[in-house]
């Protein structure tokens, strides 16, 4: 066996790897645990990776590098789906010239996001082709799988992974580098892309067909196999839930589905027949056992109970045993926190000393919500802090209203806080409201990625900078402050009770880059510094510059 | 590939700290040995918060066939604290008999720095496992820059060395 060519990859490395040896021209995703390294890993490689403001974005630049024929990917965690859900069920429809994979990385047990909702059913709901991993070697084939799918049938294919395939390392025997496929090249398809109601008919109907065509061609794909066992167990199995139960159950006959949209029911019904009794072993939802029952193919679906959190090889025993008696709790750990020397630190103990109600949002700063500040009274998805905020605001009695902040911070702003200062400066609450942008210079809770709004792209180099108090400003927000958040300081502390007594729409900028990388920033801009910024045109520095 | 009976159980290890303290540092070491040696090895962590103090663990298993990436409750054959009070939040993971290190057994005024325990724990693991110390220490030496190299080999050694002996003993191999 060739040990050489032996890698040990995470699933997101393996990812990276495929899109990097099929010669995928364009990635683009905004970062989120466990997706992040996907992008990074690939940009590593050589790949042209980008972080865009959103994923809706990300996944907008995908469809139009496929349109133009390549091969794209677009990476993101599984609520970055739903942020890029209103491209990809239209883009179902259109179809592509070139390849489009989509990466949903789902998190089970939410062990770094807010839901644990089974992104599966988007394959359903917006009716695309889904291949689920089970570890690294098969996210690397797989990812190549994808790519095959998506130019045979000319369909976004989704590429659904979770936490412990993602994050999970397991020996990998890559291929090599392909040249890449024929150059980008437009060819006008004004009925295939262009989806007035007129050309989106027929286009759902084309979509149909593909589908049913994809669920005959599944029926003897190699994605899916059986490893043969015990006649008298029979287990179907998916994703990381494929690695428990083979190891819960290693006498049982497993059929192990990796093209899981649309399911080859025909290869279900037999193996199901062939078995004196089958147990579907899924993560989440029950997608698969539904669907199955939905045939008409009896089989026995985990309790209600293991819909929640992660399986692991014990809870698949339990299932298999039809334990339902109740779980033991983990023993706790110790819960994180914000650094000793988080700037963020000065912020929250302003809002919990002038006794607001905080509308919070998605980062680090979640962490105000923990002891010994709890500063937060409200998380719901990015960007809902400016939203929350002046719903609250505008219902609430005036005594109240008037302790509204919304605390959002700075990759999270760019992400999806702009459309709700837009909303704060067109349907301002009549006591006014306070926004507080805490700036750190840094996506810091994935891992300390870049964004629009630190200047650099995703590989750390010079980039157009979005400078968020001047896009305040254009809003029609009149008082924008921006304040240095420092312990020992009650600069911030004053700027903040004179916002809330002002009764005016306020925008507060708590800029102080991250400890964590306080170096590496220092590093960055004495670098730039030596070169100039390659937005300059004829030696005149752009606004970042100045 | 090592040609093994594969259902001979694999070798679990949980290393368990808080962010920062260099558990994903030590694991992928671990995973690198293994994987030298010919081992199927798999490695599970669960980053996102690692930065921010709270607890961090990994999971590792290697030997012939490895299939889930996490170690199931009670099969740890090994838990690794890079902190006292992250053994008892984990202790439910080993097997009966498994074996703890914690960082009580490493003599902290000899570590060259005291960031390098997780590397000094990795030594005190070593001397339980069948693997080569030849290769610990080019793992050690590949995973930290070249400036750092010495010191680290010197916490290494110095974890590894009073329990040279217990290899004679009957290390474990998966």
């Amino acid at each position: 066996m060739d040990d050489e060519n032996r890698l040990l990859l995470s699933g997101d490395e393996a990812i990276a790897l495929a899109s990097w040896h099929a010669g995928v021209a364009l990635g683009a995703g905004y970062p989120g645990t466990p997706s992040t390294e996907i992008l990074e890993h690939f940009a590593r490689l050589g790949g042209r990776a980008q972080w865009s403001p959103n994923e809706k974005v990300a996944l907008e630049v995908a469809i139009g590098a496929a349109f133009g024929g390549a091969r794209a990917l677009a990476a993101m965690k599984h609520v970055g789906l739903n942020v890029a859900s209103d491209p990809l069920f239209t883009a179902a429809y259109t179809g592509v010239a070139g390849a489009l994979v989509i990466v949903s990385a789902d998190d089970p047990g939410m062990h770094s996001s807010q839901n644990e909702q089974d992104n599966r059913r988007y394959a359903v709901a917006a009716a695309v082709p889904m291949l689920e991993p089970s570890d690294s070697q098969e996210a690397y084939d797989f990812m190549l799988a994808a790519i095959e799918i998506s130019e045979r049938w000319k369909v976004p294919v989704l590429l659904r992974a979770t936490t412990r395939v993602c994050h999970s390392y397991s020996v990998v025997r890559p291929g090599s580098r392909r040249e890449a496929p024929g150059a980008a090249n437009f060819v006008r398809d004004l009925k295939g892309r262009v989806m007035v109601p007129g050309n989106a008919r027929p286009a759902h109907r084309r979509l149909r067909q593909k589908l049913a065509e994809m669920a005959e061609w599944n029926e003897d794909c190699a994605l899916n196999r059986i490893v043969p066992g015990s006649k008298s167990l029979g287990i179907i199995a998916s994703g990381i839930s494929f690695m428990h139960a083979r190891e819960a159950a290693p006498e049982a006959s497993v059929l192990k589905l990796g093209f899981t949209h649309p399911l080859p029911m025909r290869k279900i019904a037999d193996f199901v027949a062939g078995v004196q009794s089958c147990v579907v072993i899924e993560e989440g939802d029950p997608y698969l056992a539904e669907a199955i029952r939905a045939a008409g193919i009896a089989v026995q679906a985990k309790a209600e109970m293991y819909r929640f959190g992660e399986l692991d090889v014990a809870r698949v025993r339990r299932i298999l045993r039809g334990d339902t008696s109740p779980e033991a709790a983990p023993p706790p750990g110790k819960p994180p926190q914000l650094c000793d020397a988080c700037p963020y630190r000065v912020v929250f103990e302003s809002l919990r000393r002038q006794n607001c109600i905080v509308a919070g949002d998605i980062g680090c700063y979640t962490l105000g919500a923990l002891r010994p500040f709890e500063a937060m009274d409200s998380c719901v998805c990015m960007g809902a802090s400016l939203g929350v905020g002046l719903g609250l605001r505008h219902v609430l009695p005036p005594e109240q209203a008037r302790r509204v902040v919304s605390v959002i911070g700075d990759s999270t702003f760019v992400h999806s806080g702009i459309s709700g200062l837009v909303e704060m400066a067109y349907n301002p609450p009549p006591g006014g409201h306070v926004v507080i942008i805490l700036d750190n210079s840094t996506t810091a809770m994935t891992g300390h990625q870049e964004h629009p709004g630190t200047g650099r792209n995703l590989r750390h180099e010079p980039a157009g900078k979005l400078v968020i108090e001047d896009l305040a400003r254009s809003c029609g927000i009149r008082r924008v402050q921006v304040i240095e958040p420092r312990s020992g300081s009650d600069a911030f502390d004053h700027a903040l009770a004179e916002a809330l007594k002002s009764g005016q729409l306020a925008v507060l900028i708590a800029r102080k880059p991250c400890v964590l990388i306080a170096r590496q920033l220092k590093e960055y801009e004495q670098r730039d510094a030596e070169q100039p910024c390659p937005c300059h045109e004829n030696g005149e520095p752009c606004a970042a510059a100045v | 590939m090592k040609t093994e009976n594969p259902a001979r159980p694999p070798c679990n290890i949980v290393v368990a700290g808080l962010g920062g303290q260099g558990v994903l540092a030590a694991t992928d070491i671990i995973a690198e040995v293994a994987l030298r040696a010919g081992y199927d090895v798999k490695k599970s962590e669960i980053k996102g918060m690692s930065q921010r103090g709270g607890s961090v663990s990994c999971d590792i298993r290697f030997g012939g066939q490895i299939l889930s990436p996490m170690v199931p409750a009670g099969e740890a054959d090994f838990l690794l604290a890079l902190e006292a009070t992250q053994l008892e939040p984990n202790r439910h993971l080993l097997r009966p008999g498994g074996v703890t290190i914690e960082p009580s057994v490493i003599d902290a005024g000899k570590l060259p720095q005291k960031k390098m325990l997780n590397v000094a724990l990795l030594g005190a693991l070593s001397a339980h496992l069948a693997l080569a110390e030849e290769e610990w220490l080019q793992a050690v030496a590949a995973a930290f820059a070249p400036k750092f190299r010495e010191e680290n080999r010197e916490a290494f050694l110095l974890g590894r060395a009073p329990r040279n002996q217990a290899i004679e003993k009957g290390a474990k191999t998966p």
